[in-house]
């Protein structure tokens, strides 16, 4: 099949194939999986929100595609969506500035 | 926003022999996907039978006041199909001799039908358990002549039920118009001052959550709980029950899912969410769907793509309930609607929620 991408949103229908390749490891991932997102302590609307917000700090698209139809099947709204994208932005942000106190104390250390 | 029917925009879709072709052709037609007969095969429920009689659901024409994207019956102001008042007759003749417990009345906006009130008055009269009316809200709002219908309402003991796509307004002006959303607050705020939808008050009031766009419902008790909080916060509004219904690839939702490149991913969500256990209690088994024009059909789906029972009573005046159970149910790919997650109908969903089916 000839695919100049590396990415194909199709190939989200097929994930549960992986388990083809390792039956052993790949049910037990998919019965954690969907432990995981039952409701608990969170809602299961809530897990969706942090769901959503971690799928884009670790840039996947599969994830961004399935968390943004969970939401709407769950009847988040937009404006919750981008502020949980922004919850995990300035996380992500946050932790490339606080770098910024190695940098400094780095700079004090050498300078006179 | 839309404003004409697919009908009256001579659309490819408005005809039911093409949905049907695109139902069963492409994924389906190259087995990349099971037919939904193949699906019901695997667990023996093929074919599909009717069990007792519940649900007697009459579609009074499919006019309406509004041109909502998703409809499945292509209603509009410019529809012009209506029941007439010889086709009611008939109706109401097989009303008072039915063993249904349920009289279902849609549209369109069945309210538009000029003799919706004689009709309502003299089907009330049959006591039938359950007499529900499906009324979009804005109608009420729409002409003066319909403001005093919660009144009506309640004077006839009718249950209402009625769309409301989100507790925001957003939602619910881009899937049905402009300006429905706060026509359909003062409504319902309206029906709640007739005592509808009122904790345990009789009249009941029970609200349609359909999603507005190419996913599948959420779980309909949290769904509940999350639009009763809104509505009671934001406008003080009560109701009885959501149900939480899945939009069938049906003539204007099929044709949103075509053009916005939808089709596809929403066929195979439905397939991925296929569960056998709602085909045991699928609407079909216990319905029946008379059109405007009296023919007879397995659901309002079915109605819409034309395909009428496989009986030979075909018709309301020819009705014989106990020949007509002896059919075989027709179906077709937009079946799968029905039967995603906790399954689909007019009533909700068909079974309680099923873990691990988001």
């Amino acid at each position: 099949m000839a695919n100049d991408s590396y990415y194909d949103p199709k190939d989200l229908r097929k994930f549960g194939k992986i388990t083809e390749w390792s039956e052993e490891l790949g049910t037990k991932f998919f019965d954690y999986y969907g432990k995981v997102f039952e409701e608990g302590a969170l809602t299961a609307r809530e897990k969706s929100l942090i769901a959503l917000a971690v799928s884009h700090v670790v840039k996947c698209p599969y994830c961004i595609d399935a968390y943004t139809k969970g939401g709407l099947q769950k009847g988040i709204t937009k404006e919750e969506m981008m502020e949980a994208v922004h919850v995990g932005a300035a996380i992500e942000s946050g932790a490339t500035l606080v770098h910024g106190v190695q940098m400094m104390n780095k700079y004090d250390k050498l300078s006179m | 926003m839309l404003t004409k029917s697919l009908k009256k925009q001579n659309k490819e879709l408005a005809n039911a022999q093409r949905q049907l072709e695109i139902l069963s052709n492409g994924i389906f037609g190259d087995k990349e996907l099971p037919t939904f007969a193949k699906k019901i095969e695997e667990t023996g429920q093929f074919p599909l039978r009717p069990k007792k009689l519940e649900v007697l659901q009459i579609n009074l024409g499919y006019m309406c006041n509004q041109v909502c994207e998703h409809c499945h019956v292509d209603a509009g102001p410019d529809r012009k199909e209506i029941m007439t008042r010889e086709t009611m007759e008939k109706c109401l003749e097989v009303i008072k001799n039915t063993n249904a417990s349920t009289l279902d009345l849609t549209g369109g906006a069945p309210e538009m039908n000029p003799n919706f009130r004689w009709f309502v008055e003299q089907a009330s009269k049959a006591g039938i358990e359950d007499f529900i009316i499906r009324s979009n809200l804005t109608i009420i709002r729409a002409n003066k002549k319909y403001h005093d219908l919660p009144q009506f309402f309640k004077n006839n003991k009718v249950h209402v039920i009625s769309s409301m796509p989100h507790w925001t307004r957003g939602k619910t002006d881009k899937q049905r118009g402009d300006g429905v959303f706060y026509k359909s607050i003062k409504a319902l705020q309206e029906l709640n001052a007739m005592g509808y939808g009122m904790p345990g008050s009789s009249l009941k009031l029970d609200l349609v959550y359909n999603p507005s766009g190419a996913f599948l419902p959420g779980d309909q008790e949290s769904m509940e709980r999350d639009f009763k909080k809104a509505l009671l916060e934001d406008f003080g509004i009560q109701f009885h029950s959501l149900f939480a219904i899945t939009n069938l690839p049906v003539s204007r939702f099929l044709d949103y899912l075509i053009v916005s490149d939808n089709y596809e991913d929403y066929m195979y969500n439905l397939v991925d969410a296929y569960n056998p256990v709602a085909v045991e209690n699928v609407m079909c088994t216990n319905t029946l769907s008379v059109s405007w024009d009296g023919f007879l059909y397995d659901c309002d789906f079915n109605q819409m793509l034309g395909l009428k029972v496989a009986s030979k009573i075909k018709h309301i005046s020819e009705y014989n309930e106990e020949l007509l159970n002896n059919r075989n149910i027709i179906i077709s790919q937009h079946c799968y609607g029905c039967t995603a997650g906790a399954g689909s109908s007019c009533q909700g969903t068909v079974i309680p929620a099923k873990a691990g089916i988001s």
